[in-house]
């Protein structure tokens, strides 16, 4: 048999809306206030899309960014896949329709549902597609509306949830060149899927706060870990760790434990809010620009959140 | 294990987590208003000291171990 096609990523891409949301925007709706919300979850502000502004509008706008960032034409992508969980209807899928907005032409496209864990299962899916010869270069989006699934009566969900996309074009490593996207560690807690959830056709986000910071601070280290041993590395290697941005207090516990200095922790919630499967490529998009990312060295996502769901891998930053 | 291990075990991991120099963390500290250290950090704690004690500490019973020795008497209770 020969051996697979090796994979890396070539560029990312981020959008945020225009409209920012402080702290002391939501103290006008809700019984909170900015130092509460900054010490208790890590935000200063947060984006939120005008009501015109769709999920796909968002995916758009990153995926062209990352399209550009990875010098690859439009022409030459021939899978999309977009993590989501906020689309406004079910279908048509949001994938199919950015694809073709973007001027690809005809790829696959599907959108995959896996929280704030979905980018990292979908890198996870792009580079498997690569590797077995399912698709030549896949364009990743996360892009996510979560105020459109928010009761901003709700002070425990308000202040955290926010909108935005980020994406990241998965190809192949080039003759002779390491395996840049590390094998993907994914896994479920589906006895737990009680813990973050929407309530109904026209409902809103409610979590279980404490339970969820519980289970993100004990059991998406080991994770983590196991993916930097498959990709034969070890957390003092990473100069990047990039994990959801849920919130900035389980950011760091799970940083502590892995015992990755914060100076190389990727805190993008401060100005972005937690944007589920968006948080990462978001976050990475904005250290790339930022110069904060070192080319050619490991690079550590996890993405963790509702089903519970969980995924993990090393990339080597482009 | 004695209760002054469990003490500076306890003061040892409050200080990893909030930062709370160790020789603050005596017996009668109130986590809240004497420490400064909020629900979520309790949560952290409850989860180190099971890591280093072997007792649980679930969610529930955390909202009742307010102050330092309460928590040492529940470790030294249930080990």
């Amino acid at each position: 048999m020969s051996e697979l096609t090796g994979t890396k990523i070539f560029g990312f891409g981020g959008y945020q809306p225009d409209k920012v949301v402080t702290n002391d925007d939501l103290a006008k709706l809700v019984d909170t206030n900015d130092e509460w919300i900054r010490s208790r979850v890590g935000i200063e502000s947060r984006r939120v899309a005008e009501d015109d502004e769709t999920v796909e509008d968002m995916a758009e706008a990153a995926g062209a960014k990352a399209l550009a960032a990875s010098g690859l034409e439009p022409s030459e992508v021939d899978l999309v896949i977009v993590a989501t969980c906020s689309p406004v209807v079910p279908l048509p899928n949001v994938a199919a329709t950015v694809a073709y907005r973007l001027g690809i032409p005809a790829p696959g496209a599907y959108d995959l549902n896996a929280a704030c864990a979905g980018f990292c299962y979908a890198i996870g899916a792009a580079s498997d597609s690569v590797r077995a010869g399912s698709a030549r270069n896949v364009l990743v989006i996360g892009a996510e509306k979560m105020t459109s699934w928010i009761d901003w009566t709700d002070r425990s969900t308000c202040i955290i949830f926010a909108d935005g996309a980020g994406a990241a074009v998965v190809g192949p490593a080039g003759p002779g060149e390491p395996q840049g996207i590390g094998p993907v560690v994914w896994g479920s807690a589906g006895d737990q899927a009680d813990k973050i959830t929407v309530t109904g056709r026209n409902g809103a986000i409610t979590q279980d706060g404490q339970a969820v910071f519980r289970w993100a601070t004990t059991a998406i280290a080991p994770v983590a870990l196991e993916a930097c041993r498959r990709a034969g590395v070890t957390p003092a290697d990473i100069t990047a760790f990039v994990p959801h941005q849920a919130n900035l207090r389980i950011i760091e516990a799970v940083a502590r434990r892995l015992g990755i200095p914060r100076d190389r922790v990727a805190d993008d919630i401060v100005h972005a809010g937690n944007t589920s499967s968006a948080s990462i490529p978001l976050a990475l998009s904005r250290m790339a620009e930022q110069g904060r990312l070192q080319p050619g060295t490991p690079a550590l996502l996890v993405g963790f959140g509702a089903g519970l769901s969980y995924a993990s891998q090393v990339i080597t930053v482009p | 294990m004695t209760d002054q291990e469990i003490l500076s075990g306890l003061a040892e991991i409050i200080e990893e987590i909030a930062g709370t120099p160790a020789d603050e963390v005596t017996p009668e500290a109130n986590f809240v208003d004497d420490l400064d250290i909020d629900s979520l950090s309790m949560v952290e704690i409850a989860v180190a000291a099971q890591d280093k004690f072997g007792v649980e500490i679930p969610d529930e019973q955390l909202k009742d171990l307010k102050t330092v020795q309460d928590v040492v008497n529940f470790v030294s209770k249930n080990s």
